[in-house]
């Protein structure tokens, strides 16, 4: 199989699940049997842009794929007037998904960071979870994680429900405590830097989905770069988040 | 069916649709999605002496009907695409453009030496990249510099040389006249023009770099003006581009005076626009019943031949 094709998938649902975020499934049996957790789509939302959009998998379902999206400007304004029935010109699957461990995982998002950590949480063989939103109303997938893990850890920035906080201040004393042997992860930068602090000093396995503004999303165009560690006299180099990740190890990315 | 051979400096393409340098890496990623032997060859990210890691991000942006980028030359060097990279492409049946950048004009020599030993077809010396500090289009603005730089690297090498020249420049005809005149074999434009974006929530400049290049199609018609005054003014070979996105794209092109057509930005809405470029072309012809594409080459110019 092609490692990525473009291919046009249909939409079988698209609902707005809160404010400007919008949860999309299409039909296309390609994606459905070659995309990974954590792999991204990279979506043509119309003829007035030049650039398409990449979006993470939220869900690799038995006919497709899901994936949920917060409207950023005119390309994800116009990808959300499509309706059910609709095709999209889809670039995908595209990128590095997470690698999968056995021991005891915690899945850490934040924001529309929660979404490509879906799959995951259905394909881990044991997790806690914890998910970060700004308030009450944008908490989002809570039922569904909670089928998929231990214990779910929702928190809000300003305490209207569960933990008063980010995500990470939820779980960061059991995280300290050595609780878990992996960690996975995708959000803000200020809660990604503070976690790979975290896991850097206590040594726990730990991957990161980035992003970055992109261009060709197949490693052509070198815009969506990324810094990590290198040996060199400049002492970083730059990998690319569409074709070196999206998702990178914690340890060697420089944030 | 109408001929698409076209010849290019003495370098045989089974037509003329290429690919333009950044936009396509060295061609692998594009080669998972469809053959790239199916085009007339392809043009290599920009090389220089040693390996660059480019600006920090972000790196692109979205304008109408374009974008800016501001890559600033990440490439792994020339000795690394002379011992690791060509010896896969050259498996293909493909011609190759090695595109070469350079901060002085004895990188610029030295980077060429090592590209010309590497068997690439055509060097296409980039004295226009806006994304750097030193050389690039500092040296592609100025015609004293172009002919110096010109003349310098054509007595290095024995490939076929071109000259990527910038819009940047009151009169872009002189620039090719004058790396026609120091010995060029032929001239590629455009490269991307000079553009800006501020940040709404910031109010800064987006790019680092502050000015990016502009490209896609909204420089089209700077394009074709270009290709048509330096055509007219030169009648060197030049490799044509500046957001083509189809047949009829190409065509405007080539009768503006190019010989090759190259698609840059628009590979990254549609991976496929070259093998549509090379379709619509060739429907073209066919509907207008042009049996060879040479044909086209210069007709717009009030000499051009009559087709």
């Amino acid at each position: 199989m092609e490692k990525y094709q473009v291919t046009t998938a249909k939409i079988i649902k698209m609902e707005n699940l809160c404010g400007t975020i919008y949860d999309v499934t299409v039909e296309n049996d390609y994606l459905a049997k070659a995309s990974k957790c954590g792999q991204f789509v990279h979506i043509d939302c119309g003829d007035e842009f030049v650039l398409r959009r990449p979006i993470s998998i939220c869900e690799v379902t038995d006919t497709g794929i899901r994936f949920i999206f917060d409207v950023r400007g005119k390309g994800t304004k116009k990808l959300s007037e499509k309706k059910v029935g609709d095709t999209l010109d889809i670039l995908g699957p595209l990128g590095n998904g997470f690698a999968i461990r056995k021991e005891k995982a915690l899945i850490i998002g934040g924001g529309i960071g929660v979404y490509p950590l879906y799959e995951l949480a259905k394909q881990v063989e044991t997790c806690d979870v914890a998910l970060g939103f700004r308030t009450k109303e944008l908490v989002t997938l809570e039922n569904e994680f909670q089928n998929h893990c231990d214990n779910l850890y929702i928190a809000t920035d300003d305490g209207s429900y569960g933990f008063h906080g980010n995500a990470l201040s939820a779980v960061k004393e059991k995280l300290e405590r050595g609780a878990y042997e992996a960690v996975y992860a995708c959000g803000p930068l200020p809660m990604l830097k503070a976690l790979k602090e975290i896991t850097d000093r206590c040594n726990i396995f730990c991957q990161i989905s980035m992003e970055e503004r992109m261009g060709c999303g197949i490693g052509a165009c070198l815009c969506c770069n990324i810094k990590v560690e290198d040996d060199g006299e400049e002492g970083f180099k730059h990998l690319h988040v569409c074709k070196d990740g999206p998702v990178f190890n914690a340890k060697e990315v420089l944030l | 069916m109408a001929n698409l051979k076209v010849n290019y400096l003495g370098v045989e393409f089974k037509n003329p649709v290429v690919t333009a340098s950044g936009t396509f890496g060295f061609g692998m990623e594009y080669n998972e999605l469809y053959p790239i032997e199916k085009l007339g060859g392809i043009t290599v990210k920009g090389l220089t002496l040693n390996e660059r890691q480019g600006n920090p991000a972000p790196r692109i942006t979205e304008t109408p009907s374009g974008v800016l980028n501001s890559v600033g030359l990440q490439n792994p060097g020339v000795r690394y695409f002379a011992k690791k990279i060509m010896p896969e492409l050259k498996k293909l049946n493909l011609n190759i453009i090695a595109n070469v950048s350079g901060s002085t004009f004895a990188d610029y020599v030295e980077a060429c030496k090592i590209v010309d030993a590497s068997g690439a077809d055509i060097i296409e010396l980039n004295v226009s990249c806006p994304n750097v500090k030193q050389g690039g289009a500092a040296f592609g603005t100025n015609p004293d510099t172009v002919y110096e730089i010109t003349k310098l690297v054509k007595q290095a090498i024995s490939t076929p040389l071109c000259i990527k020249l910038s819009p940047n420049v009151t009169d872009i005809a002189s620039i090719g006249q004058a790396a026609m005149d120091a010995g060029a074999d032929g001239l590629s434009l455009i490269n991307t023009v000079s553009g800006m974006a501020i940040d709404l929530k910031t109010r800064k400049p987006v790019f680092h770099n502050i000015v990016a290049g502009l490209s896609g199609p909204c420089v089209k018609p700077i394009a074709v003006r270009s290709v048509y005054q330096t055509y007219g003014k030169t009648k060197a070979h030049i490799i044509g581009m500046g957001g083509i996105a189809n047949g009829n794209d190409a065509v405007e092109f080539m009768a503006a005076g190019a010989t090759l057509v190259s698609i840059g930005t628009m590979n990254f809405k549609d991976p496929f626009t070259p093998l549509k470029v090379i379709e619509g072309l060739n429907s073209y012809l066919d509907q207008n019943g042009i049996s060879d594409v040479n044909e086209l080459i210069g007709c717009a110019h009030p000499e051009g031949k009559k087709i």
